[in-house]
């Protein structure tokens, strides 16, 4: 709760006190001068400081994200219609970067310094080093354009199955469409590789840390010296070690996530709330972006806060 | 002196980490020499549309892009503007986190506090959605991702000071000081610093390679340089509408992208493993 206040006021002060002239920010190059007094007024920008940080206290907690200069619509409900895209990306590149993350990572670390190791090490290093908007563009380009594999962008082929979650996927699954749900999948494909590779690499890295260090842990070398079979204690207490150390790097996992769905959704054209930032950013929508900051931000203080829920769940040693 | 060869010594028989060094030596190299090794020094700049979107032959090493400038000499230019805004935000990223580190770790209580909760602010959000309000708010270019970026990875150096900092005090060494009533100030960069070092240095590293993409990313949703400045990230987006017949223009700056930031991430792993007391325990094991 403090951090999200602590945001609050740090946005406030990136927008209205860094700005020569916040008010022309907000209404665009191209906005008269009654237009600006208007907004002047509205927002209060000739009030002094703290009452003006107070208002927009009071203006958030109404919800209110000011309204678009490209679509007249307020920036929270553009946000809120798009979100249920991003979190069907972020969700099915957290999965491809835990299930196949996970299992590599414990077996390069059993397998340590074999040839297979060095594989997994050299992908998972050379994962973290490529700028994930461009691995996007060279996915694209050789699986889309040279040999027609994926579709190129957008997130389903016709009309979207009707459904509650927004997790196309996910609604046409459950309305037993499955074209659109094989069509849905198909276009999940490229953009959640492409997100998910950074945060595969990072898992697979941490996966095999984690493993490495339990086997080497005074537990395992006990239960070793007691003769329980080596299949019996990497299932049980490696592989938890192994669960253990990712949940608590879900938090930077997701905040990789987040960064790169801005960019990703760019690339792919994927509805999200990245790709809004994206196009605010062209239009210099200056409400909208600033309210992309915000509404990213606390959506990424919330999870973090689940995870330490989860996590104290967990392990209660840190709970402590 | 003799700790920083022998350090190198340790580094040279880490053979990724020494590829990792060769390839930012290699990165320094071409930005400074960059007018001297560039086929094309000023076409870099210069507009020649007759010659747009040329493939790669002997005269364009690496084809040409929409305005027809000369691909290679742009990369090679590109690592200047590249390796300048790595080496001002880690480095002003430095100069304001671990003071601060030090400072709240030193003093505690609720000073300490009062700044680890902004640091905590800042690490609230990831770093590009803040680096994206900041560079929106003050205008698309390279000064203001340069300003971006050092005002958000200043937090990772205060984290990082701070722990140290804070189990440091606790030292026998640092208490005997403070009871022979050296000034904290000279404690602090006499004693606590050289301890901190090597942390440091090893966030140096891979901060550089996490800033270089960070702001290839802010470059290439628009926000950084202008053309035609050729910043890796801003000719990535501008070769998108060219896919799939100018594979070239894609190609190229990022490849150069991630054996740079490759470079940065093997060398900070290799510098950690040296210099993390923890890990040399866990390898000797």
């Amino acid at each position: 709760m403090p951090t999200v206040a602590g945001l609050i006021a740090l946005v406030f002060v990136i927008s209205h006190l860094i700005p020569a002239d916040p008010v022309a920010l907000i209404a665009g190059d191209t906005a008269s001068e009654e237009h600006k007094a208007a907004i002047r007024a509205l927002y209060g920008f000739d009030k002094p400081v703290h009452v003006q940080l107070g208002n927009y206290y009071l203006q958030l907690l109404r919800g209110d994200l000011g309204k678009s200069l490209f679509t007249s619509r307020p920036v929270a409900e553009d946000l809120f219609a798009r979100l249920p895209a991003t979190i069907e990306l972020t969700l099915a590149a957290m999965l491809l970067a835990v299930l196949v993350g996970i299992p590599f990572g414990v077996l390069s670390a059993l397998r340590r310094n074999s040839a297979f190791d060095h594989a997994v090490r050299l992908v998972s290093v050379s994962g973290l080093a490529i700028a994930s908007f461009w691995l996007g563009l060279m996915l694209q380009w050789l699986f889309a354009m040279q040999l027609g594999w994926t579709p190129l962008r957008g997130r389903i082929e016709g009309f979207p199955p009707p459904g509650a979650t927004g997790l196309l996927s996910v609604d046409a699954l459950l309305a037993g469409d499955l074209a659109a749900f094989g069509s849905a999948l198909w276009h999940l494909a490229l953009p959640t590789v492409t997100l998910g590779f950074p945060a595969l690499a990072t898992v697979v890295r941490f996966t095999r840390a984690g493993v490495l260090e339990t086997m080497q842990s005074a537990a395992v070398q006990y239960q070793r010296s007691m003769g329980i079979p080596a299949s019996v204690i990497v299932w049980k207490y490696i592989l938890r070690g192994a669960l253990t150390s990712t949940v608590t790097q879900i938090g930077l996992l997701f905040g990789i996530l987040l960064g790169g769905a801005i960019v990703i959704e760019t690339v792919f054209d994927w509805p999200g709330i990245g790709n809004y930032a994206f196009n605010a950013i062209l239009q210099s929508d200056y409400n909208a972006v600033m309210g992309f900051t915000l509404y990213a931000g606390v959506v990424f203080i919330g999870v973090n806060l689940l995870v330490d829920l989860v996590h104290a769940v967990i392990d209660p040693r840190e709970a402590r | 002196m003799k700790a920083f060869i022998d350090l190198l010594r340790k580094l040279a028989r880490d053979r990724s980490a020494l590829l990792g060094l060769v390839i930012i030596l290699a990165l320094i190299v071409a930005a400074i020499f960059a007018p001297v090794l560039a086929t094309h020094p000023d076409a870099a700049w210069e507009m020649n549309p007759v010659n747009r979107l040329l493939a790669p032959d002997a005269t364009y090493w690496l084809g040409t892009d929409r305005m027809g400038a000369d691909v290679f000499s742009r990369v090679l230019f590109g690592a200047r503007i590249t390796l300048v805004i790595a080496i001002i935000a880690v480095g002003a990223s430095l100069l304001i986190g671990v003071p601060i580190g030090l400072l709240a770790g030193w003093y505690g209580n609720w000073p300490g506090d009062v700044l680890m909760r902004t640091s905590d602010i800042f690490l609230a959000v990831p770093q590009i959605v803040l680096a994206i309000a900041i560079a929106q708010t003050l205008g698309p270019s390279i000064e203001n991702v340069i300003l971006a970026l050092s005002l958000t990875y200043w937090p990772w150096f205060t984290r990082l000071v701070y722990a140290e900092t804070r189990a440091l005090k606790n030292e026998v060494f640092i208490e005997s000081s403070i009871a022979l009533g050296v000034p904290p100030w000279r404690i602090i960069v006499l004693h606590v610093l050289p301890n901190v070092a090597s942390p440091i240095i090893v966030r140096t590293s891979i901060g550089m390679g996490f800033t270089i993409l960070t702001a290839a990313a802010l470059g290439f949703l628009g926000l950084g340089a202008q053309p035609p400045t050729p910043e890796w990230g801003r000719m990535i987006s501008e070769s998108r509408e060219f896919l799939p017949e100018a594979w070239w223009y894609v190609l190229s700056p990022g490849i150069a992208i991630f054996l740079v930031v490759l470079g940065f991430n093997l060398l900070g792993d290799g510098l950690r493993d040296i210099l993390d007391p923890r890990i040399r325990r866990a390898k000797n094991v």
